[in-house]
């Protein structure tokens, strides 16, 4: 059970949160489909670190990007999610 | 041999318990292991495997042997270590696994046949067909297992708990005290727990007084064990407030499930002794010295009058020194080592235990190896220190990692999460030994796992046949995999393998420590979610109402939502064709508060919308609302619903109850991650509202009635009061008459309920239920999420295509464009006719034995003609319009011929919508 | 290979157990194999035994980073059964069904399958719709399955909440009585012995760091122990598929997630059949040993942790207690994680890749166990013939694109919905 530290609201407990998918599969509506297909159906998933879009569903309801380690589950920063975000 | 004895110390026993059935004393503070010795009872229990006699090893929860059964009815925990229970009054505890009887058990029979059934035995035997291994195999599960579990429901409960602070320290003993007075010093919110129910750990045993950790400010948590640590300082502890089987003071739970979240973390979890290898080494009597020297001085118990040491370390002269404070006889001291220090005992330098001998009721001697000869001690207890392994369990759970300490032929904590710390003995404060010696003349009768079983002969064999990483060696012996999870044995069986492959301990490897440090009640675990309350019902704002017309209910989800209101004698079945019928022919009302609603306010509401919503909404005029359906990323349909505009830039979206936390999810992912640019607010309104839709040609009337308004046209909205209570009034339909929706807060819709049903009523109408509410919309053909819209559906394949925003632009549209997707053969929407019932769920076959094309999706009765319709997703769609199938549900034997057709019953140009 | 029977097992009693030789070899890798197998679970090594036994493919190394059957193999609750609602699954899973119905002998290893029954509780009239929708498709696909009335269900499972009013009341079920459960690690053992005699090397302590490539073309594999050259590499890693594939430089419609289960102290025997539900993330089975054992939700999100959420655990400990009440005072002794890999619809990937020369067997999600020999059996004979056996040929790579999904569950692409 992870805490995270939510911009918002401060450490809380990961039972708060929901992962959504990776920053790299968010799918814009005006992208081609081969693109959409790439971004929605293949996933990095990398034995390390990835960005991910995680809400604070049963908390303030934010979106916001973890940069977390999959092995170690340490989160190395937790942002409020800006739709210019490199990925 | 002698039996074991309290020491005389004028304290008197004032508890009364009973093991199989023989009534005994015991005093506050005796564990059942130590009031089982103080009454002279050394045979306690019986192995797994070769049901060979045992007693009591050990002075704490790694105790290996000693299991019993304790308690009484839904109360009873089999399994219970005798060493982790505290006497209470009227405890009941059971021997367990021997039949007919503890001293004599038929079981024992298998340690007869030990040579035929070596480790992994079963997996070389047994073959043939799968009938002939599960007949093997029910006897193999009757002689498996230990005790037995209740079957009663369990009295008490349970309950979970959460705390906070900026140290934990798990382990009262002397390390864990100091810590946790130090930080309380400091100022921090500091926990100390302990799964004894004395503070003292270690010190308890040499009768050291320890300082008091309360009045430095600490708070203290007694008969609580860490029993999992888990990620960034999250911590589960498991409170006994009730002792096994024991009956929990008025209000309470009988355990107590805490999270705990710390920001520190220090373990001072202490070390266990290990046994030493030898034959007879699990006799009842054959104890771990430091538990001989526990029994001594914290509970004033001699386990035996002659007492043999065997050790490889200083720790056990101190059990000699106890044991003859206490009155004992000091036989031997054989020690491992060629330079024992000096003692007042005979000691044995170079002395290794070889035998010990005995029967059921325990040792009465021991054969040792003394320099170049063999000796014999006459001995009542066995006292043996193979050394302490530290207890590195939540260290190694949490991800920490081990080194190796050569001295004390042990694992320690190396790295691992910075907030996380051991100290004392768990990090290796404990005496040095000199390594167990690798002789063993009788492999076959050296336990290293005791409760499994598990002889060095079974290691070894292992080896032989290759199971030669230690997680093989674990899994194919079942070594460590008992009860105790090898808190005695782990270090035994990787001494054993590392002889057998030439190489050093670490090199032989470690298996990991998973949670729980000591088993855990699935009751514990479950906490106040135990049983009925396991998911929360969800009751609708007019619970009471329905409730008060003998509704029955239906779950939907977590909701439950009336199925239907039956007259007395009156079936499911017939109430809801009655309501049904009703609703075609008069009125009828009913409850749809549990619909997704949501608030779409601002000015780029409709923006937002045409994003969500797979079909047009910009061209809606104000006051008026349509149908509507939204998609997956995937192209398939998510959730349908109805869109209202209430002014310019303000919307109402309705969408499926079962979906509205996922449609409130993705309301919410679309606007402030894919537009967050967007100038629009949505809020999520499904429990603000209660919705009670009024249905049948007579509606416009009643509502007229009791509006004095004009009801809006099919598919426009009004706003009026019913009752005395404001409402929004949307003209949609569900059942396919003419019908209208009223929403009112949730709290004040009791009387626009009443009132409508009462017209409703009058007129020859009912209430009616989800089972109505599913005839009318099959007969109309309106899809349902869940149904036909099963999540593997495009709109096209549900005859929605024409919908389709042609623009696209909305979620879903790219992925549409998939070939698979255009494919003849996918199944698609159709309707079904039959002059009888057709089963739902039946596969579609053109007869008995062909492929299947396709299944039955939604079924019900014609409502006013005799025959049932159906809805149905079948390969090649409406292009099979026509053709005669086979409706088959062979699990429920029912076969029925349908005729495909359009997928709506009733009222296909919709003018009954019309006034 | 000496084979083990009551006979050899009585004869070894009477010399100490002495005569038994290594249940399979610890061979060096040899420079070069026809087929290398990425992964020694039980997928792994049932490939390569049938590679051996039903193509005569000899030349063929079972490749494992760690110990064989180490990693998902030893890490699920063992319940076998071919029940899906799915035609494509319950094809592919019935196919299997039928190779565990008599593994044990053909491996001459007792896997101990125990078809003891593996039913679904329904606990509405909706549930047992959607029950009987199940068993209608699998009975016409020839599969065995029975609708119960609760009255059975009670017969089978008398320690039931049969109460109206229970939390989640039973109104009946669905029975495969060919389904059961087996023991897991000998699965591993048992096919690692088999391919062994049919001279596969079993290589284990044998990690793949790197695909060797010539000409677009996969041609070998860099490992911890160097590097061997192969004619086909083929991906059997569930798990940890993603970074097996990046090696290639590929991307793959899985995500790597935490599924949690564990097992209660041994008690006689209280649960006969393997018990699930059609609408809890709950089963509940009893093991030979007596230990009561218990699989709950996935974690939801991606982790390699192997180190669940407790929650999750006490989730599956409530749900199971209101199902059986009884469980209550029993005590779970251990948990275990599995890395599951989830694929995007929640159906395996049995195919070949973008690259020629690499295959992949993977996206088990959180039901490969069951199917271990009908996984096997399809992929030895795509990596045998570089043709998908037809019932593995649903089970394509480029189904995501093509929109030709096998979507159990009916909830998409989103791997911590499933």
């Amino acid at each position: 059970m992870m805490l995270i530290d939510c911009p918002y609201c401060g450490e809380r407990a990961q039972a708060e949160f929901t992962y959504e998918r990776t920053l790299d599969s968010i799918v814009s509506l005006d992208m081609p489909v081969e693109e959409v297909l790439a971004r929605l159906f293949s996933r990095a998933n990398p034995r390390g670190e990835d960005r991910e879009l995680w809400r604070h569903t049963f908390g303030c309801r934010q979106w916001l990007v973890l940069r977390r380690h999959r092995r170690t589950h340490a989160i190395a920063a937790v942002d409020p999610y800006a739709p210019d975000d490199p990925e | 041999m002698t039996a074991p004895r309290r020491i005389a110390d004028g304290a008197t026993d004032s508890l009364r318990f009973t093991f199989d059935g023989r009534a005994m004393t015991a005093r506050p503070g005796d564990t059942l292991a130590a009031a089982l010795l103080a009454n002279g009872v050394s045979l306690v229990a019986r192995s797994f495997k070769y049901h060979r006699p045992r007693g009591i090893m050990a002075a704490g929860v790694e105790e290996p042997n000693a299991l019993v059964t304790v308690g009484e009815g839904g109360r009873t925990e089999p399994n219970t270590r005798a060493t982790d229970v505290f006497v209470y009054d009227g405890l009941v505890a059971r021997s367990q696994n021997a039949w007919p009887s503890l001293n004599f058990d038929m079981g024992a029979m298998n340690g007869m046949l030990a040579r035929f059934l070596p480790a992994g035995f079963y997996y070389k035997t047994f073959f043939g067909p799968a009938s002939r291994w599960m007949l093997y195999e029910r006897f193999i599960r009757r002689a498996a297992g230990l005790g037995k579990a209740p079957v009663d429901r369990d009295p008490d409960h349970f309950e979970h708990r959460a705390a906070f602070c900026d140290v934990l320290v798990v382990g009262g003993g002397p390390a864990g005290i100091q810590v946790a007075r130090d930080a309380a010093a400091s100022g921090g919110r500091v926990i100390l727990v302990e799964q004894d129910a004395l503070l003292g750990g270690s010190a308890l045993r040499d009768g050291i007084a320890v300082p008091d950790p309360v009045q430095a400010g600490v708070r203290m948590m007694l008969r609580t064990t860490a029993s999992g640590n888990w990620d960034h300082g999250f911590v589960t502890l498991v409170e006994r407030i009730a002792e096994p089987g024991q009956q929990p003071p008025a209000g309470m739970p009988a355990q107590r499930l805490w999270h705990v979240r710390a920001k520190r973390i220090v373990l001072a979890t202490g070390a266990i002794e290990r046994p030493l290898t030898f034959a007879g080494n699990d006799r009842p009597g054959v104890m771990l010295a430091s538990a001989v020297r526990a029994y001594i001085r914290r509970h004033g118990v001699l386990a035996g009058q002659r007492v043999v040491i065997a050790t490889n370390n200083d720790d056990a002269y101190r059990t000699a020194d106890a044991a003859r404070e206490a009155g004992g006889t000091v036989v031997a001291i054989l020690d491992s080592r060629p330079e024992p220090p000096a003692a007042e005992h005979p000691t044995f330098a170079d002395a290794v235990p070889l035998a010990a001998h005995g029967g059921r009721g325990g040792v009465t001697a021991i054969t040792a190896r003394v320099g170049a000869t063999t000796r014999r001690f006459d001995a009542d207890v066995v006292a043996m220190s193979g050394g302490f392994t530290p207890v590195v369990h939540l260290h190694s759970q949490a991800g920490g990692t081990l080194g190796w300490r050569e001295d004390i032929q042990a694992f320690v904590p190396e790295g691992g999460p910075e907030w996380i710390e051991s100290v004392g003995s768990a990090v290796g404060e404990v005496e040095p030994i000199a390594p167990a010696s690798a002789e063993l003349p009788d492999p076959k009768h050296s336990f290293i796992d005791f409760q499994n079983d598990v002889a060095a002969s079974d290691v070894d064999l292992a080896w032989r046949e290759g199971y030669r990483s230690v997680e093989h060696l674990k899994r194919y012996t079942t070594l460590g995999m008992a009860t105790d999870q090898g808190k005695t044995s782990n270090m035994a069986g990787l001494a054993r393998l590392a002889t057998s492959a030439g190489v050093t301990i670490p090199q032989a490897g470690l298996t990991t420590f998973r949670p729980p440090y000591t088993p855990l009640t699935l009751g514990a675990m479950a906490g106040a979610d135990g049983g009925g309350h396991a998911a929360p019902r969800r009751r609708i704002a007019l619970h009471d109402v329905h409730e008060a017309r003998a509704a029955l209910w239906q779950p939907l989800g977590l909701w439950h939502r009336p199925r239907a209101y039956p007259q007395i004698g009156e079936t499911l079945h017939d109430a809801a064709l009655r309501e049904a019928r009703a609703v075609r022919t008069i009125a009828g009302l009913t409850d749809v508060s549990t619909l997704a609603k949501f608030a779409v306010h601002g000015p780029d509401a409709a923006r937002l919308l045409e994003m969500v919503c797979a079909t047009g909404i910009a061209k809606l005029a104000v006051g008026r609302g349509r149908y509507t359906f939204m998609l997956r990323e995937d192209g398939m349909v998510l959730d349908d619903g109805t869109v209202w505009r209430l002014d310019e830039n303000g919307y109402l979206l309705t969408s499926s109850t079962g979906g509205a936390d996922r449609m409130e999810a993705h309301l919410s992912y679309v606007h402030r991650v894919l537009a967050p640019t967007l100038r629009v607010s949505v809020v999520a309104q499904q429990e603000h509202y209660a919705g009670i839709a009024l249905a049948g040609p007579r509606a416009a009337a009643i509502l007229a009635d009791l509006t004095g308004i004009e009801p809006p046209a099919h598919m426009g909205l009004a706003r009026a009061k019913v009752a005395g209570v404001p409402a929004l009034i949307l003209a949609a339909s569900y059942s396919g008459e003419r019908a209208f929706e009223l929403y009112a807060a949730g709290h004040d819709a009791a009387p626009i309920w009443g009132a409508i049903e009462d017209k409703v009523r009058a007129a020859g109408g009912f209430p009616y239920g989800l089972e109505a509410l599913e005839f009318l919309r099959i007969e109309k053909g309106h899809v349902v999420i869940g149904a036909e819209a099963d999540g593997r559906t495009t709109p096209h394949d549900l005859g929605l295509e024409r919908m389709l925003r042609k623009a696209g632009g909305f979620v879903g549209a790219q992925a549409l464009a998939r070939p698979a997707l255009a494919a003849p053969d996918r199944r698609r929407l159709v309707g079904l006719v039959s002059s009888e019932q057709i089963p739902e769920g039946a596969m579609l076959v053109a007869n008995h034995g062909a492929t299947v094309e396709g299944h039955v999706t939604s079924a019900g009765p014609r409502l006013l003609e005799s025959g049932g319709a159906a809805l149905a997703l079948l390969a090649g769609g409406m292009a099979r319009e026509g053709e005669t199938l086979l409706a088959t549900s062979p699990t429920r034997d029912r076969h029925v011929r349908v005729t495909v057709t359009a997928p709506v019953f009733h009222d296909p140009d919709g003018a009954r919508y019309r006034d | 290979m000496k084979r083990y029977s009551a006979m050899a097992l009585l004869r070894a009693g009477l010399t100490g157990q002495r005569g038994w030789e290594r249940a399979w070899r610890d061979p060096e890798p040899k420079p070069h194999y026809e087929v290398i197998v990425i992964g020694g679970g039980g997928h792994g090594l049932s490939t390569a035994y049938y590679l051996a036994k039903v193509h005569g493919v000899r030349s063929v190394a079972v490749l494992e980073r760690g110990w064989i059957g180490g990693g998902n193999t030893g890490r699920n609750t063992t319940i076998v059964r071919s029940n899906y609602r799915q035609k494509p699954l319950h094809d592919l899973f019935d196919f299997a069904l039928g190779l565990w119905e008599g593994m044990s002998d053909a491996l001459n290893y007792n896997v101990m399958f125990s078809p003891r029954g593996a039913l679904f509780l329904g606990h509405s009239d909706a549930d047992m719709t959607q029950l009987a929708q199940r068993g209608d498709a699998l009975r016409c696909s020839g599969i065995d399955a029975e609708l119960m009335t609760p009255d059975a269900v009670h017969r089978l499972v008398p320690l039931l909440d049969m109460s109206p009013d229970a939390r989640f009341p039973i109104h009946g079920g669905l029975i495969q009585r060919r389904g059961g459960t087996a023991r897991h690690d000998a699965v591993a053992w048992g096919y690692a012995r088999a391919a062994d005699a049919q001279g596969v090397d079993v290589i284990q302590n044998c990690e793949v760091t790197g695909l060797v490539m010539a000409g677009g073309r996969v041609t070998g594999v860099e490992t911890t122990r160097g590097t061997i050259g192969a004619g086909r590499v083929g991906i059997c890693v569930a798990g940890n598929s993603g970074p097996v594939a990046a090696m290639a430089g590929l991307k793959l419609p899985i995500e790597a997630q935490t599924l949690q289960a564990f097992v209660t102290e041994p008690v006689k025997p209280m649960i006969d059949t393997v018990v699930m539900s059609q609408s809890l993330h709950c089963y509940i089975s009893q093991s030979d040993k007596g230990g009561i054992v218990l699989g709950g939700d996935p974690d939801q999100f991606p982790s390699y942790a192997q180190r669940g959420l407790p929650i999750r655990l006490e989730k599956a400990a409530a749900e199971a207690i209101a199902l059986v009440p009884a469980l209550s005072r029993l005590r779970m002794v251990r948990c275990w994680s599995g890395t599951t890999d989830m694929s995007f619809d929640g159906s395996p990937i049995i195919s070949a890749l973008p690259v020629d020369g690499l295959y992949l067997n993977g996206g088990w999600c959180y039901g490969g166990f069951k199917a271990t020999p009908g996984s096997g059996w399809c992929y030895a004979h795509l990596l045998a013939t570089g043709e998908s056996h037809p019932l593995a040929a649903p089970f394509s790579f480029d189904r995501f694109a093509t929109g030709a999904t096998i979507d159990e569950a009916g909830v998409g692409f989103m791997p911590q919905l499933r």
